[in-house]
This record gives C-alpha cells, structure tokens and sequence, in this order.
C-alpha cells in the first residue's frame, strides 16, 4: 500500500515538473511554474522517506543538511555574470551523486548476489555518463572560473586517444552486460569514464563553453535516466529523458549560431578549427573614429536605436550603463530595443539575464531572427563589445572562417555606431568589414566609460 | 528483458516526446533559466540517494549514499532559489510604463 503512495506521490511530481517546463515558455508564467515544481520535489522526497528499503535516517539527516547549508550560497550569492560556471559546477553535483548511487548499488549488488545484467547494463551507463560529466563539468567550471587556462589545450593524437578511451568505457559496459559480478571491470571503467572527461573539455576553448555546458547538461540527465532504470523509478526516467533533451536542443541550437556541425560537437573535436582558416581577404578601407559629443548627438535625435550587446559588454560590467543610456534615449521619445545573439553571452540566453538583471524590461529584449527585419528602419545601431556576431562576412564572403554563421544584420540599419576598446580583431581573428564601412562610426574606449559620457551627452544634447 | 523494462523503455520515449515539445515551446529569453530549472529539476536523484544511504547495506553503500544526498541536496536548494532569483528579475514594461509615464508626461510638456 505505502509503495502505491509512494509512487503516486511520484506520478504527481512528474506532472508539476512537466507543467513547470510549459510555464517556462513565457517569462510571466514561469516563476510560478517553478514554484509548483519545488512543491513537486518536496511531495517526492517526503514520499520516498516512507520507502521500505530505508531503515535508518541518520547519514540521510547528514547529508542532506550539509547540502542544503551548501546549497544557499549557490542559489543567493552567486552573481549573475558567473552563471555559467554556477551551472557548470552543479552539473558536477547531480552527475556525482548519480555515480556514486551507482557504485553503491553495484556494490550492495555485488555483495548480496543478486545482480542481474540488465540492472548492470543499467548501473554501467549510470556510472559511465555520470563519470565523464563529473570531471567534465569541473573542468568547465575551472575554465570559466579561470581558475584553469581558457585557451584550448591540445596535443597530437588527442582525439585518437580520447576515441580509444570511450571505447574502452563501451566495451567495459559490454564486458559487464556479459560478466556482471566483476568489479574491477567496473571500477576500470569508472576510472576511464573521469579520464575521459578531464580529456574531453580540455581542448576547447573558453568561448565554445556554451556548447559544452549544454552538452553536459544532457550527459547528465542521461546519468538519471540510466538511474532510473537500475533502480526501476520511473520518475528518474522522466526527469533524466527532459533534462537530456533540453542540454541537446540547447547544444544543437548553440553549435547552430556558432556555426559548427552538431556533429564536430558530438565528437567533441571542435576548439581550434576556426582559427586555423586562413585568414580571409577583406574589402580594404579605414575605420572613422567619432568623438562622444557626436555620437550623443546622433542618439539623441535618433527615432529607433538597436543596442547591440557582445560579451565584451559582460566583461566590462556595463549593462547598467548600457540601460541607463537606453532610458535617457527613451526619455527623449526615441524607442530602444536590444539586440541578442544565441550566443551573445557564455551560456544559452546568457546576456537576456544579464540585462534583466540591469533592469531591461523583457519585451525589449529581442531575439535575433525576430528583430533582424527591424534593423531596416533603425537610425542608429550601436554595437557594444561585439565583433563576431555582426560581422557581414558571415553572409557575404565565402572564404570567410565564419561563413554561414547567423549574424545580427546591424550592417542594415542607416547608421552604426561601434564601441569598441582598440583596433584589435575578434576572437576568431576575422577582419569585421562592419568597422570600415562608409555609414559606421568608430567609439574608442573602455565600454562602460563610453556608454556612461554617452549617457551625460545626451542628458545636455 | 523482463516486462518491467519494456514499460520503463514506454516512458522513456514518451517523456523524450514531451520533453521535445516542451522545450522548443521555450524562448531564448529563458534558456538561462531553463537550464538552471532542469538542473534543479534533476534533484530528483536525490530519491536514489537517500534509498542508498538509508538501507542500511554496508558502511561504504551507506557513506557513498550519504554524500550523493548532499550533491543532489545543494542542486535542489541552489537550483530552484537561484531559478526563482533569475526568473523575478525578468519583468515586463507596464511595470515600468507606470512610473515612466509620470516622467513622460513632465517631459513631454517641457520642451
């Protein structure tokens, strides 16, 4: 009878967390949405401690109050500029904890004689996807942290060595589906799995994060899945089958506006291809420099104004600037709207959270494909700390590196103005025809000094 | 494969089916906070967790239960408070509109 409860109690939150992900498709719904679902959880949880299996509450009380104590500073303290790594280290959290369920039921398995091979099938997958997610995730967060090196490291033979050590971990999975009871095959691949996952995200760079954090995502919601069926919980395998797909559809969409095949993704070969291109030939030309009293001057009597955010605004921490700027203009009856590129910040919908942390209201927060018909009738674009992602090559020269990659078409609107630290190039290292066009003017300087004088001109213009 | 598996096989593509659904449904705006809502979301295995560290099946099941507990614990604290805190921070304009047009007004009349 409890069992029954107990998995009614399951079937529930199952439905909360489903609805929860349907409140998230509109920005007025979804807070409430996820109230449900922590409801959801906390329904589940209370279920499971009436489970028979448990007999003792003692290290359960432990360790869920060492948890919880390390779970607030991660939900309150941690600024919204280091989310990713935020995400990236929680990735780590939930894949160890389902590779350790999963050394722990082998060994409660292995030692009361009762494993099967499907449960071992199962139990290898869990400990395998759970593995490579646990290194590979404190190696992004390392990464993005900056506590490791962001450049790619590589050495020759890498994906060669890294293809042979997953297929080691595959056939230690099939060795185990047909020899359950031998632990030191399964310990081996255990150990092959953290390896694997040390060696796949070493060599990608800190700006193809977003592909990675993603993909992780999925690994371990793979992770729960193969939870779920080792330990026959089928809530387990629906939480597991969405959060896996959600890192996949993520991970196809960032590699999309990154302009790399999903299957460079999926063998994790990506990190330096693109720099070694060669360089593509670029219509010459020189960048005109403007000063601030100009460019305010523009703003100020522009009708429609595009802000175009790049990382470099998240770097230099200036998307308040950014939107007190964009109020001043307002302000003065000309309309604003924000530009965001799919990979405009380090993480998924990266930069939409910034800027509403900087108080831009949401509908002003325009999603490429739908606000690149508006740049037509824009007076000014101004583009902040972004290259890549505007650069016109991307649609009009084929021998570019980042041919093919969707671009913000800010190249439309009647003028552009460009803020930008130096006369450096991107991070691909493409020359960006943007800069020299005839009807884009040239801001100098640090972008949170630039967007602040801006805000003062306007003020007087 | 026992019967139970298949059924289990059942639910596996079925959520995958709406799982799909779901999620296309949602808006770049949210992938943020979507990813942060699946990792809380993925808490969950904390109920594998804590049938680990409470069966009582050897010292080592039972220390290797007890820390799975804490990770999955702090994903589901940090995760649905840090979720909530990102997503009230996503306001819409009328919000703003209301005070922006007292301002709008005076300045409207001003120049």
């Amino acid at each position: 009878m409890t069992e029954i409860l107990i998995q009614l109690a399951y079937l529930f939150a199952a439905f909360l967390f489903i609805t929860a992900l349907r409140a998230l498709g509109r920005p007025d719904s979804a807070r409430r949405g996820m109230q449900l679902a922590a409801f959801g959880m906390a329904v589940a949880i209370i279920a499971t401690l009436f489970q028979a299996r448990i007999v003792s509450y003692e290290w359960i009380a432990i360790g869920a109050a060492v948890g919880a104590v390390a779970g607030y500073p991660l939900g309150m303290w941690v600024p919204m500029t280091a989310m990713p790594q935020r995400i990236a280290l929680s990735h780590a959290f939930g894949a160890l904890a389902a590779t350790l369920v999963g050394i722990g039921e082998y060994v409660i398995g292995f030692s009361g004689g009762t494993l099967v091979r499907s449960t071992v099938a199962a139990l290898g997958l869990e400990v395998l996807f759970g593995g490579v997610t646990v290194t590979g995730s404190l190696m992004a967060f390392g990464k993005l942290q900056g506590i490791l090196p962001g450049r790619p490291l590589t050495f020759r033979g890498q994906n060669a060595i890294n293809a042979l050590l997953f297929a080691a971990c595959c056939g230690c999975v099939v060795w185990l589906i047909a020899f359950p009871t031998q632990p030191v095959v399964f310990s081996a691949m255990a150990t092959l799995a953290v390896l694997l996952g040390v060696l796949f995200v070493l060599p990608i760079g800190g700006a193809d994060m977003p592909v990675v954090v993603s993909l992780l995502n999925s690994y371990a919601g793979l992770a729960a899945v193969a939870t779920g069926f080792a330990i026959d919980n089928n809530i387990l395998i629906i939480v597991g089958a969405l959060d896996g797909l959600s890192g996949l559809i993520l991970s196809i969409a960032m590699s999309k506006a990154m302009n790399r095949s999903f299957a460079n993704v999926l063998f994790g070969a990506f990190g330096a291809t693109v720099t070694d291109a060669p360089a593509a030939t670029v219509a010459g030309g020189e960048m005109s420099a403007t000063t601030v009293e100009d460019a305010a001057l523009r703003l100020a009597y522009a009708e429609r104004v595009i802000m175009v955010p790049g990382y470099g605004l998240a770097v230099s921490q200036a998307q308040h600037q950014m939107r007190e700027l964009g109020d001043l203009i307002e302000k003065r009856g000309g309309d604003v709207r924000y530009a965001i590129h799919p990979v405009a910040g380090r993480m998924p919908g990266h930069m939409n959270v910034l800027l509403a942390e900087a108080g831009v209201p949401y509908d002003k927060l325009i999603d490429m494909d739908e606000i690149n018909d508006r740049f037509g009738e824009t007076d000014v674009a101004i583009v902040v700390g972004a290259n890549d992602v505007v650069n016109p090559a991307a649609r009009t020269n084929p021998a570019s590196p980042i041919f093919g990659m969707p671009i913000l078409k800010v190249e439309d609107a009647k003028s552009v103005l460009v803020l930008k630290r130096g006369k450096g190039k991107g991070f691909s290292g493409v020359e960006n025809d943007l800069f020299v066009d005839r009807k884009t003017s040239m801001l100098f300087g640090d972008a949170r000094q630039s967007l602040l004088d801006l805000g003062l001109q306007v003020k007087e213009a | 494969m026992s019967s139970m598996t298949i059924i289990q096989l059942f639910v596996f593509m079925l959520a995958g089916f709406v799982g799909v659904q779901t999620i296309n449904r949602i808006p770049p705006l949210l992938h943020t906070p979507l990813m942060a809502a699946t990792n809380a979301i993925s808490g969950i295995s904390l109920v594998a967790s804590l049938v680990l560290a409470g069966s009582g099946d050897g010292v080592l099941a039972t220390i290797l239960g007890a820390i799975a507990v804490g990770c999955a614990m702090a994903n589901i604290v940090g995760g649905f408070l840090i979720t909530d805190r990102m997503l009230s921070m996503f306001k819409r304009t009328q919000s703003a509109a209301a005070d922006n047009s007292k301002d709008g007004a005076s300045s409207a009349a001003t120049p």
